[in-house]
């Protein structure tokens, strides 16, 4: 297992940049997710740390070893990095055994130890019972299973996953997120998955790398990505809630700033003196009649358990949960609390923008 | 650290080595091409565009073009007519005897042009011996129908209809399954799935092929030749013909400013197909799962009578009217039951060492040339697809040129250049070897399209897949790209060894005593008069023809899914 670091790399497509000075660094053993909309570049990293693009511009290093980038470039067969593809790309003509054996032949592994670790690696994947099938007798799911099988039996230095759950049904992502999690946990593995399903990043990756144009735009955990995002865009892109403008009072006291948010003073927590905007969670909205903020219902959708409610606040949409079901038009008091204030003039349309793209 | 070092050194010399391999196939196809373009320059005599712009004001030149132009045009319309509505009713439908008809379609295309020519005129005109069989000649005097544009038009797009078949075909098999089912699921019935899901995604495939046929008509020597030479009417191709037997190696400069003509034409048409297809181009992702079989319902039958009739009417009538003739004691005797003979065929069959000295030379120059070309064409097409740059891009372009002159001044093209071996006093003038040189330019197309539009619609995530785990790119081209490409490229090997097997215009200017080939003999026999002879010996090679196509399907189940290109 090795550590991949990213240094002011960028690509540019016929002129056109995909990457924009990318600075990161993904610890031996992490488990990195890469979200964002489709076009924003996430493939493109994916692709290069694999070798099959030629940085622009910067470095890639495998531990400690650079591969691309200050006059080297190390070809894909010798950067021991397993990847698993968005269409899987098995072997249309070997068995479920020989692509998964495959990686051992061209190294030349002797055969009663190549099957050994076939085994193993089909047992880990649970495809124990399809040695022989050929790939089109599969389902999508065991494909998948097949191309991580392909992937894990070679003991690559770090894996790369494209939107592996693209092509699957719902349920099926659920127990693949599981085989993935599991998978992660036995081999160790630097994992690097490239998706556009924030539910899928946030379940699933130590640290999430929320990409837009080219640009990382915050490369934190899960809970924090969704606590304290750093700019609307972000705010916007995870989780579910609204981002809405507000305006400094001055004032702070010890639990954070005091701002105008919709007209109340509401304290917020905030890493910069003087925020633009805050993002309201729907945990951070209480419903109350004596409550002086007055919003109406827009739609009401059950979620078990609870319901999602669309309130309509001063043009504003806010999302909250309630144990009660609400009746569209009904008025009804809101208290803000426990909010996240960041600053980012340029937000609003970058959120507009976001929200179309999404 | 050092080790990877070391490992990639290793690669990027292949990938620095199998560039190199452009050099030969550009000196073996194009080089001679290039001698004779010099010739047309008046190269050796002191550079002098007299003459050119001599050939190209003459009214014959424009004349024959337009020729060209129309025969080849029509000749292609029809054949993707033909191939397409078989290559959709094939691929597609639920049609019984797929294996059948597509054997029966393949025919037309194995026999040699002259041959096929020369069966279409014992079914017509006052002369047939199986019209007069059945009382149905028109009288003595009247004219030949297939003495016409439209004739040359017919057996043009009959001969090449199987070009479009097998290029559609192969396509049709690379569209994924799931397509037409996601399209059927959608609620489309047949007829919308054909027409909205299945001929835009087949439509680079067809123009492929279209493209293929109208070069090889544009280039086609026989069928003008046999039917266009008694009624005047001259193409590109036999004007060159005719003025070389008539006027001598003295017009050899001329000659080469008519085939520039021709080759300029052929780039032409495929410049505008690759315009097409670039704009047209999809990368398929997903497994093409088992063959389509949607319900045609009660017109099936019907459907299946019709594409009888029409295996009946363009293969079996020709034939019979071919064995007809091979049959009669001599040329105008009407067959019947006290006049057939076996003779013509036992004279050339057992009698004369001529024809069997051809069979060996033809056997061993059609093998040789179809391995030859399968080891170069493979890398070669990857290299093309893969690794495209200048170099390749230009010779991927000039590389119809030599399939698209005429034989004749592929032949030409090679005396001219193989009778002094550059640096050395050895010539291949007279050898076998000069027969296969020739061969190896002129098929170096046939084998090479076929692979060429399989890598294409290779996913590429096939070959990262490879390289990721390790693999380097001899081994990629082996186990990944050699496989997945095979049914393509045995399709290309066997429609080389068939062309070759049967080739005429190229051997009837090589060839010298002992190195004599099937056409030649053919051509030679006809060539004196012995039309009964000649049938004789076309039948015989029609049988084997037929013969070795029957071994090839007999082994079918050894071969995997694709490699034999009549099986559905």
């Amino acid at each position: 297992m090795a550590e991949l670091t990213f240094s002011d790399l960028s690509k540019t497509f016929g002129g056109a940049p995909a990457l924009d000075a990318i600075n990161a660094q993904i610890a031996s053993g992490e488990f990195v997710a890469l979200l964002g909309p489709s076009g924003c570049g996430k493939t493109t990293l994916l692709r290069l740390t694999a070798g099959f693009e030629h940085p622009s511009a910067g470095k890639i290093r495998i531990g400690g070893e650079t591969v691309a980038g200050g006059g080297r470039f190390v070809s894909p067969e010798d950067r021991e990095i397993g990847i698993v593809f968005q269409s899987y790309a098995l072997w249309p003509h070997k068995s479920v055994f020989d692509n998964v054996a495959y990686p051992l032949e061209v190294r030349r592994i002797p055969r009663a130890a190549r099957q050994a670790r076939v085994a193993e690696a089909l047992s880990l994947t649970g495809l124990g019972a399809f040695a022989n099938r050929m790939p089109s007798q599969l389902s999508g799911g065991q494909r998948q299973r097949v191309a991580l099988a392909r992937c894990l039996v070679f003991e690559p230095r770090a894996v790369l996953l494209d939107e592996p759950l693209a092509n699957l049904d719902l349920s099926l992502r659920a127990s693949m997120q599981d085989v993935f999690r599991l998978f992660h946990r036995r081999t160790g593995a630097t994992m690097l998955y490239v998706t556009h399903d924030q539910s899928e990043a946030l379940a699933l990756a130590d640290r999430v790398a929320v990409m837009n144009a080219g640009k990382i735009r915050q490369f934190a955990a899960p809970e924090i990505l969704y606590r304290e995002p750093a700019d609307c865009f972000v705010a916007g892109f995870v989780g579910d809630g609204a981002v809405v403008s507000a305006r400094i009072t001055g004032r702070a006291d010890h639990a954070g700033l005091v701002l105008n948010v919709l007209g109340q003073d509401v304290v917020s927590r905030s890493a910069a003196p003087e925020p633009s905007h805050v993002s309201i969670r729907p945990e951070s909205i209480t419903l109350a009649d004596d409550a002086p903020l007055r919003a109406r219902v827009t739609s009401c959708t059950y979620l078990g358990g609870r319901f999602r409610l669309e309130l309509d606040a001063a043009s504003e949409t806010l999302v909250a949960f309630s144990r009660q079901r609400a009746a569209i038009g009904e008025t009804v008091g809101v208290r803000l609390h426990d909010l996240w204030a960041f600053r980012d003039p340029e937000g609003e349309v970058v959120l507009q923008k976001a929200l179309a793209d999404a | 650290m050092s080790k990877a070092i070391t490992k990639s050194g290793g690669s990027r010399s292949l990938d620095r080595l199998l560039p190199l391999l452009l050099l030969p196939v550009a000196l073996i196809a194009l080089g001679p091409v290039l001698r004779l373009l010099l010739e047309g320059i008046g190269f050796g005599s002191g550079l002098t565009t007299d003459h050119l712009t001599d050939v190209l004001a003459r009214p014959s030149t424009a004349t024959a073009l337009r020729h060209s132009l129309i025969t080849a045009g029509g000749g292609t319309l029809l054949s993707v007519l033909i191939g397409s509505g078989f290559a959709f009713l094939v691929a597609l439908s639920d049609i019984r005897g797929k294996a059948a008809l597509v054997f029966c379609l393949m025919i037309p295309m194995m026999i040699p042009p002259q041959i096929t020519a020369l069966a279409w005129m014992q079914m017509a005109g006052p002369s047939s011996t199986i019209l007069k069989m059945l009382g149905l000649a028109p009288p003595l005097g009247s004219p030949q129908p297939l003495h016409s544009a439209g004739g040359i038009i017919l057996l043009l797009g009959i001969q090449h209809a199987s070009l479009v078949f097998l290029t559609l075909r192969a396509g049709l098999r690379m569209i994924p399954a799931e397509l037409v089912e996601a399209a059927r699921m959608s609620g489309a019935g047949p007829g919308r799935v054909w027409a909205q899901t299945v001929l835009p995604l087949s439509m680079p495939s067809l123009i492929a092929g279209g493209a293929m046929a109208f070069v090889t008509a544009l280039g086609n020597f026989g069928i003008p030749a046999m039917l266009g030479i008694p009624a005047g009417y001259a193409t590109l191709p036999t004007l060159i013909y005719q003025r070389l037997v008539g006027m001598g190696p003295s017009v050899l400069s001329e000659v080469a400013v008519l085939s520039l003509l021709i080759g300029a034409v052929a780039i032409c048409g495929v410049l505008l197909s690759r315009l097409v297809l670039k704009r047209q181009g999809f990368g398929l992702v997903g497994l093409s799962g088992a063959p389509l079989a949607l319900s045609l319902g009660r017109a099936r039958l019907p459907v299946e009578i019709a594409m009888w009739v029409f295996i009946f009417a363009i293969l079996a009538l020709p034939l019979l009217a071919l064995l007809a003739t091979s049959l009669i004691p001599a040329y105008g005797v009407p067959l019947t039951v006290h006049t057939a003979t076996f003779n013509a065929w036992i004279e050339v069959l057992f009698v004369q060492p001529v024809t069997r000295r051809a069979y060996a030379n033809s056997l061993f120059l059609a093998i040789t040339a179809a391995a030859v070309l399968l080891a170069i064409c493979l890398p070669l097409a990857w290299l093309m697809e893969r690794r495209a740059n200048r170099v390749s891009k230009l010779l991927d372009a000039l590389i119809d040129l030599p399939y698209a002159l005429p034989g004749v001044v592929l032949s030409i093209a090679c005396i001219l250049t193989f009778i002094n071996l550059p640096f050395t006093d050895l010539t291949l003038y007279g050898t076998i070897w000069i027969i296969l040189m020739a061969y190896l330019a002129r098929f170096f197309v046939v084998m090479l399209r076929p692979i060429q539009a399989s890598i294409a619609q290779l996913d590429p995530a096939m070959e990262e897949a490879a390289a990721s785990v390790g693999a380097r790119l001899g081994r990629r081209l082996r186990d990944i790209v050699l496989p997945l490409a095979a049914p393509s490229a045995a399709a290309g090997a066997i429609l080389v060894f068939l062309t070759a097997v049967n080739e005429l215009t190229v051997s009837a200017l090589l060839w010298s005593s002992g190195t004599e080939t099937l056409g030649v003999v053919i051509y030679n026999l006809e060539d004196s008069g012995e039309t009964v002879m000649a049938s004789a010996l076309a039948m015989s090679i029609v049988c084997l023809i037929i013969a070795l196509m029957g071994l090839v399907q007999a082994g079918a189940r050894r071969f995997p899914k694709g490699v034999i290109p009549w099986q559905s």
